[in-house]
């Protein structure tokens, strides 16, 4: 009895163990299979038209100046690159980060969701990285929500005559911190917590996911401002046909 | 150096200390694997082991995880079919801008000729 007892209370501290760690997690994208079928079909439906009018845009977009497919190739590029990159931050977890806000102030939010998009195939077809069933929250999340609160920020500062650097860094970095927020709120509705319900189960992955986020939200900016001094210095033409 | 090129080097530097600086600050932190912690997560919510409804594509042809090693591989296809992009871009564009500087700078001569 009493060894049954010891046994239990070293499982009973195993566990307490498990749990102050497991805090320190970190999902970039919803994971495979983890959202309930209604949710997946949901979160694909509501992206669905931001994709039409995405295709739609880059096809308008090259037919009034071929020039830009470059500046396009080298935005996807840019996606493609930075979510790559899983980066230690502060929390003691990795994440990366996720490309989009350059795309939103360049081309809107629209064309940056395909651009989006295709990443997200990748990652979930060859790396079981996100996954197919939650492709739409993704979706919504990085090539979507982020790109959105973005190109608003840029609009936003822009109108206010901010520094141009300075509105560059601010848009990325909130887009980029946006899309993991977007990704927690969608984790919270399909767990919420028995105790506190949804706003209960907001708070946990917030309190994960925005804080392992904030360093590498502004690498993202810094990156994207980097980005954004080359092309200023190199591609004046194209980016005058984007109205940049 | 022109000013630019001064904010550039500089934002680099900042952006690769940030990310580096957690590595040293926290010693023995697991800097883990994304989706397994997330589980874990998910798990502690709802206070029971969860069982996803579906396992990857890629993971049902393997009959298992991908091996850690090939994940690395792929993340660097992705990351280096990026970076190929940008360069070519990159560099395609500041040679342009050099040829049409120069050809600027002869057709004034020519004017002034």
């Amino acid at each position: 009895m009493f060894k049954k007892k010891g046994k239990m209370s070293i499982l009973a501290f195993a566990l307490l163990v498990m749990m102050a760690v497991a805090p320190v997690a970190n999902a970039m994208h919803v994971m495979e299979g983890f959202l309930p079928v209604s949710h997946c079909l949901l979160w694909g439906a509501v992206c669905i038209p931001f994709l039409v009018l995405g295709i739609r845009n880059i096809q308008k977009t090259l037919k009034d100046n071929r020039k830009t497919l470059t500046v396009l190739a080298l935005t996807g590029a840019f996606v493609f690159v930075l979510s790559s990159l899983k980066i230690p931050s502060v929390t003691g977890s990795c994440s990366h980060m996720t490309g989009t806000g350059l795309g939103a102030i360049l081309f809107g939010p629209c064309v940056t969701s395909v651009l989006g998009l295709i990443v997200l195939v990748f990652q979930a077809v060859l790396l079981a990285h996100g996954g197919l069933t939650t492709l739409g929250a993704n979706c919504f999340s990085m090539a979507i929500a982020g790109p959105i609160l973005a190109y608003f920020v840029y609009k936003i500062l822009k109108g206010m005559n901010v520094n141009k650097k300075v509105t560059v860094f601010l848009a990325a970095f909130l887009g980029d911190l946006f899309t993991y927020c977007v990704t927690s709120v969608e984790l919270a509705i399909a767990y919420p917590s028995e105790v506190g319900g949804f706003g209960a189960s907001l708070t946990k992955f917030l309190g994960i996911f925005a804080t392992t986020q904030v360093p590498l939200a502004i690498i993202e900016g810094i990156l994207t401002v980097v980005i954004v001094i080359g092309l200023e210095t190199y591609a004046k033409t194209e980016l005058k046909c984007l109205e940049f | 150096m022109s000013s630019n090129k001064k904010t550039v080097i500089l934002l680099l530097v900042v952006a690769a200390l940030i990310a580096i600086v957690p590595l040293f600050a926290l010693k023995g932190a697991e800097f883990g694997g994304s989706d397994d912690a997330g589980s874990e997560m998910i798990s502690e919510i709802k206070g029971e082991e969860y069982e996803p409804w579906f396992t990857p594509v890629l993971e049902t042809m393997l009959d298992g995880e991908l091996p850690g090693e090939v994940e690395s591989m792929i993340f660097c296809l992705q990351t280096g079919i990026g970076v190929g992009i940008i360069a070519f871009v990159m560099g395609r564009m500041v040679e342009r801008k050099k040829w049409t500087d120069e050809l600027g700078e002869d057709a004034a001569e020519r004017k002034r000729a």
